[in-house]
């Protein structure tokens, strides 16, 4: 395998917190070094070396949440499309949601996606298995063998579990596997027939609306039953204040419990609804200002582990509809690390916080080999100029949905190069 | 009505709602739907000022008053009035809003009326066909055509709404009726309250320009008009109130509650009303009711809509 050098390079490397201009050498497929004091070590034999003149390296972004339409509905979206969009992004590994059709809930399935992956995907897919078979609420599925087969963590995807009970054993049982729950809490009553967020907004719209207790009342729910089990929980996309709060005092307590939020709840809120954009239809739903504010205090300070795209195709069939009978998702791959960006250029959250958040910790948690430039590790980075200035255009997504928040967005900061295992998967 | 250059022009293409439209706007049609209720009152009804036009009622719930107040509007002006029978139609089996506004489109009409169950459906359609659209009610959004034909009833009968205070009371969380009616009584300068169990007021309803009351006595006590909404029979009984004869003895309007109004109180409901739920049949039918006449001014309100929308004078502007 060929080998390349990166010189001249911000190096960016939460693992090792690591900030420091230097050069970065991978060979076959690894990080060979990174750092300042790999400029004097030599290129291998052979090596295509890259001045990067200042720009960033960072470990390839680690997505724990994306929702692919393989199998079941490929015109949304398919595994090869979706590591496109990926690649483009940074993202050099994400981490598939188990809601396709059939739902991945049984080890067969786990090694279709993988093997699918293998076939056609440029970047790293591990896919998460569903809590419950079709995930239907009730019976669990098969931890043990999932996981051998593949499966990194087990989630039901869009899906609240409504009985407490089968919250309890599948995290008392994923306890014995190491195994991480992943949920999104969303009481069903409490949210029924809700689309947006509740308040002055959707009662001007005359829209029904789902209340932040909606999402805080199972999710206290969990809280409580993680630290009741000792099982490891994930509060996959959390989106209000309360919420952000409770997961606060769980970890206070000494509960396994961490956090993660999507990109669109840290950059947008209910006014960016509109006059019923129905992209802009989210689960759970954009909030006010004041959660959105609160997220990104919370992702500052801890609280918040990780950030994903929780990136959902969705087709002019399910989107061009009246608002409240749209689906709901958003594509988010491929603006990622450009919309995170903001926060460091606003100066809400500082980079090094950002990219841990964006892969570092996504990978520690998930227990995947990337998030790290640290010798010895495989080469998953991406190469991004942090301040190129672009507009979000339809036409550039690569992404088979064009189901977008930032059309027409002015973003700043542009991924030149991503590499997956020394592989250069994208170059602008 | 011949003397159309007379008014200004109205500078809207569609109506989609009363949020958006300014005073001026909003008195301009209760102008023109004035000079309409003259013409309805003739015995030769028909003006010929939207002769050749094409005008497609479109309603995905059905609502009889609404679409007949409509149809007459359109035929007394003139206009070739299409009713398109959605529940029989293609519509039933599947096709979306956006393939049936994109068919009605290439049929080239003028102006398309459409009642629907989502909110934002009439602006969703607007973005996609060639012609003005109006909003004949969208989920619990706006009836922009309602509260426009209220405050021609109450201006005809008690002149300027700027000092009067209007008390609306019923399902507000539900009613589309009274989000239009707040937005357009309080571009008018009005006092608007509002009446109702919490259980029927939406989210934030104190931010929304009107005073909310949840009991009738203090609710009413000095209002100039009394406007009682609908109350949905599957929101009666248990799920937003506990029963109907709960409901009709707090909040339902019958003469002890009517008596904390001014005296010479309006009493107004858009219909259909449901006797003894909301409103006692003896108050509906009394003299302090202007039921009867908010329908005659919805034909003229919805005359004077469709005549501002194709004002000749804009396919001049276009054609130059």
């Amino acid at each position: 395998m060929t080998a390349t050098v990166f010189t001249n390079a911000r190096i960016v490397d939460p693992s090792r917190d690591l900030d420091e201009t230097g050069t970065v050498i991978v060979a076959n497929g690894k990080i060979q070094a990174a750092g300042a004091d790999a400029r004097n070590q030599g290129a291998p034999d052979g090596a295509e070396i890259i001045d990067c003149a200042g720009k960033l390296i960072v470990p390839g972004l680690v997505d724990s949440r994306v929702f692919i339409g393989e199998p079941g509905a490929e015109h949304r979206e398919t595994i090869a499309s979706a590591s496109h969009a990926a690649a483009a992004g940074g993202v050099t590994s994400i981490i598939m949601m188990p809601d396709t059709d059939p739902v991945i809930d049984d080890p067969a399935l786990v090694e279709f996606v993988l093997r699918a992956a293998r076939d056609t995907a440029v970047v790293n897919v591990h896919p998460a298995a569903a809590v419950t078979k079709a995930l239907a609420g009730r019976e669990m599925t098969e931890f043990g063998l999932l996981r051998q087969s593949g499966a990194v963590a087990f989630t039901e995807g869009r899906r609240t579990i409504a009985n407490p009970v089968t919250v309890r054993r599948a995290l008392t049982y994923a306890r014995d596997f190491g195994a991480l729950i992943a949920l999104e809490t969303q009481d069903a009553d409490l949210a029924a027939g809700g689309v947006m967020n509740e308040g002055l907004y959707a009662s001007w719209l005359g829209l029904p609306g789902i209340p932040r207790e909606a999402e805080v009342i199972p999710l206290e729910r969990d809280l409580r039953l993680a630290r009741l089990t000792g099982g490891s929980y994930h509060a996959a996309k959390i989106s209000t204040a309360i919420s952000a709060e409770a997961v606060g005092r769980a970890k206070n307590d000494g509960a396994s419990v961490t956090a993660g939020v999507s990109i669109n709840h840290l950059a947008l809120n209910e006014i960016d609804v509109g006059e019923y954009r129905t992209f802009f239809r989210l689960s759970p739903p954009l909030r006010a200002e004041e959660d959105r504010l609160a997220m990104v205090q919370a992702l500052r300070d801890g609280t918040i582990d990780i950030i994903s795209s929780s990136h959902d195709p969705q087709d002019v069939d399910t989107k061009r509809l009246p608002f409240a009978d749209a689906a709901t998702g958003a594509i988010g791959l491929e603006t990622l690390l450009a919309v995170s960006l903001r926060l460091h250029h606003n100066g809400d959250v500082p980079l090094m916080r950002l990219i841990e958040a964006l892969s570092t910790a996504p990978a520690r948690l998930f227990g995947l080999p990337g998030g790290t430039l640290a010798p010895g590790a495989p080469a998953d980075l991406a190469l991004v100029d942090p301040g190129y200035p672009w507009i979000v255009q339809e036409a550039d997504i690569r992404s088979r949905s064009k189901n977008t928040c930032f059309e027409g967005a002015r973003l700043q900061g542009k991924v030149l190069q991503t590499m997956v295992a020394g592989r250069t998967v994208f170059q602008a | 009505m011949s003397h159309t250059a007379t008014f200004p022009l109205f500078p809207h293409r569609h109506l989609l709602g009363i949020q958006g439209l300014s005073a001026e706007d909003i008195e301009l049609l209760l102008d023109r739907a004035d000079a309409a209720v003259a013409i309805s009152r003739q015995p030769e009804k028909k003006t010929g000022t939207l002769r050749g036009r094409t005008q497609i009622n479109l309603f995905y719930e059905a609502s009889t008053r609404t679409q007949s107040s409509f149809e007459l509007a359109g035929k007394r002006m003139g206009a070739d009035v299409m009713n398109m029978a959605v529940g029989s139609s293609s519509v039933k089996k599947g096709e979306t809003l956006i393939d049936t506004a994109m068919t009605l489109n290439a049929m080239r009409p003028d102006i398309l009326i459409i009642r629907h169950a989502s909110a934002g459906a009439a602006a969703l359609l607007a973005q996609k066909v060639g012609c003005s659209v109006v909003n004949a009610g969208d989920g619990a959004h706006e009836h922009p055509t309602q509260a426009l034909l209220d405050a021609l009833t109450i201006r005809r009968a008690r002149g300027p709404l700027g000092k009067l205070t209007v008390a609306i009371c019923g399902d507000v969380l539900h009613s589309r009726v009274a989000r239009s009616n707040i937005v357009l009584l309080n571009a008018l300068g009005a006092r608007v309250r509002v009446v109702g169990p919490s259980t029927l007021m939406p989210a934030g309803i104190e931010r929304m320009g009107v005073q909310p009351f949840t009991s009738m006595k203090d609710g009413l006590k000095g209002a100039d008009v009394v406007m009682m909404l609908r109350l949905q029979r599957e929101r009666m009984a248990g799920a937003f109130v506990p029963s109907v004869r709960e409901y009709f003895r707090y909040y339902g309007l019958d003469a002890e509650k009517l008596k904390l109004a001014k005296d010479d109180a309006l009493v107004m409901h858009p219909g259909p009303m449901n006797r003894g739920v909301e409103i006692a049949s003896e108050i509906a039918d009394g003299p302090q009711s202007v039921i009867e006449e908010q329908v005659e001014m919805g034909v003229a309100v919805r005359m004077a809509v469709m005549e501002a929308l194709l004002d000749p004078r804009r396919n001049a502007e276009a054609a130059q």
